[in-house]
């Protein structure tokens, strides 16, 4: 076995533990995985929280008294757009992702 | 101890490297808000494992381990019998798999599972195939279906999962699916508070092994439903309900017509398996209504 992999090893060997044990809660850069983005039409959105519901990376948030209501972290979206699907008033779309 | 590098809103990280539009992901993050932070989860090989983690970064707050392919079950009922021992009676155990970890390999152990009794929430997500090695075929692959090992179409039918457990005579047992999300968040919440051994069996559109885009993953969810193709039903303590009993089943061309897997078939081909599903969901219905009344 390599050095840098022995040393944990033995550290966790000593202390009963048989595999890795994760001690960090981390998330990845999935925005940068983004071609597209989702776009919303504000004015039509009624806040009826659907995509937020549906998102699966939970990125969405509905913020009812903003003039953006439709608040999405972009540090996260993959821009699958499943937000732009499941929307009963179609106010999402996606344009080409622009850095 | 367990180091929250990054913030998230719930128990599940933001930043999974599960695909754009997995329905798995969604899945796990309803599961979670369902089952909240007195859980201890027990995740197989599989995509589901990116939820477990890589090395020392984890993406859920609560506490899990990380299995063999074979032994979800036989591992979520050591920890139940460990917590029972220590007179703990409020942690859910969770067992999560996908449909390889479920419906083959790891078959035996939930059998097994189920016999005892022992009380464990068991949530199969099922994407049809062995995902995260590639697309391979698995017995919860639908017939006529491409993967790298059905390449012309899987020849047989899918395993009936829920027959399987239903003969165990467990407490509550189900289908899911991510076209109505309150429905399966009752379902798990109903699956959680089981006492004994629950299963809840979730359809779970997968764009990179089905081949669609990412964004239609909740559309086919209910096309899936729509057509007939799933079938939403529950059994619980020996009761059975049908929570999507149709009487006209939507054009087959609405599930199937827009996933790569299905794209061998010619159109007489897709016809005859439009055909076979809908005829399965009237006997396969009609058998359910058979088998309730007590
Ligand atoms: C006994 C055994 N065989 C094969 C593997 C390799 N393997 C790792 S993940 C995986 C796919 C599991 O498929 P499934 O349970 O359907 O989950 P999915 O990847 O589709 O989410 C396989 C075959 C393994 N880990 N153990
Ligand atoms: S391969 Fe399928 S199940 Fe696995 S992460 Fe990607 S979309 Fe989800
Ligand atoms: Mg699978």
């Amino acid at each position: 076995m390599e050095k840098q992999q022995e040393q944990p090893m033995k550290m966790l060997k000593k202390r009963n533990v048989l595999g890795p044990v994760a001690t960090d809660f981390t998330a990845a850069n999935t925005g940068n995985w983004r071609i597209e983005r989702p776009e919303v039409d504000y004015s039509r959105c009624s806040k009826c929280r659907t995509c937020e519901r549906y998102c699966p990376t939970n990125v969405i948030e509905i913020r009812p008294d903003d003039q953006e209501c439709v608040y999405i972290n972009f540090d996260y979206c993959k821009g699958c757009g499943i937000c732009t699907n499941v929307c009963p008033r179609q106010c999402i779309q996606l344009i080409p992702e622009v850095r | 101890m367990y180091d929250i590098k990054h913030e998230a809103k719930g128990l599940v990280t933001h930043g999974n490297s599960a695909c754009a539009g997995c329905g798995l992901e969604l899945i796990m993050r309803k599961t979670m808000e369902v089952v909240g932070p007195d859980t201890i989860i027990v995740i197989p090989p599989g995509c589901a494992a990116m939820f477990s983690g890589f090395g020392k970064e984890g993406g859920l707050k609560i506490a899990g381990c990380q299995m063999n392919l074979e032994n979800t079950a036989a591992c979520a009922s050591g920890i139940r019998a460990a917590l029972n021992a220590q007179g703990n009676t409020h942690t859910t155990v969770l067992g999560f798999a996908g449909d390889g970890g479920t419906l083959d390999i790891g078959l035996q152990s939930l059998s097994g599972m189920f016999e005892r009794g022992d009380r464990v929430m068991y949530v199969c997500y099922d994407n049809e195939a062995y995902m995260n090695t590639g697309v391979q075929g698995s017995s919860a692959t639908p017939a006529s279906a491409s993967t790298t090992t059905t390449p012309g179409g899987k020849t047989s039918q899918k395993k009936d999962l829920m027959m399987i457990a239903m003969a165990h005579r467990i407490p509550y047992a189900a289908t899911a699916s991510l076209q109505n999300l309150n429905d399966l968040k009752k379902k798990l919440e109903k699956a959680k508070n089981a006492n004994g051994p629950s299963l809840v069996h979730v359809h779970t559109p997968c764009p990179t092994g089905w081949r669609f885009n990412p964004a239609l993953s909740i559309e086919l969810a209910r096309a899936a439903v729509r057509t007939g193709a799933w079938i939403l039903y529950e059994y619980e303590n020996g009761k059975i309900t049908i929570n999507n009993k149709l009487t006209e089943l939507a054009e087959i061309d609405t599930y199937i017509g827009k996933q790569g897997r299905f794209k061998h078939l010619n159109a007489e081909q897709k016809t005859e398996l439009g055909k076979q599903i809908k005829d399965n969901y009237f006997t396969y219905t009609s058998m359910l209504e058979r088998m309730s009344i007590h």
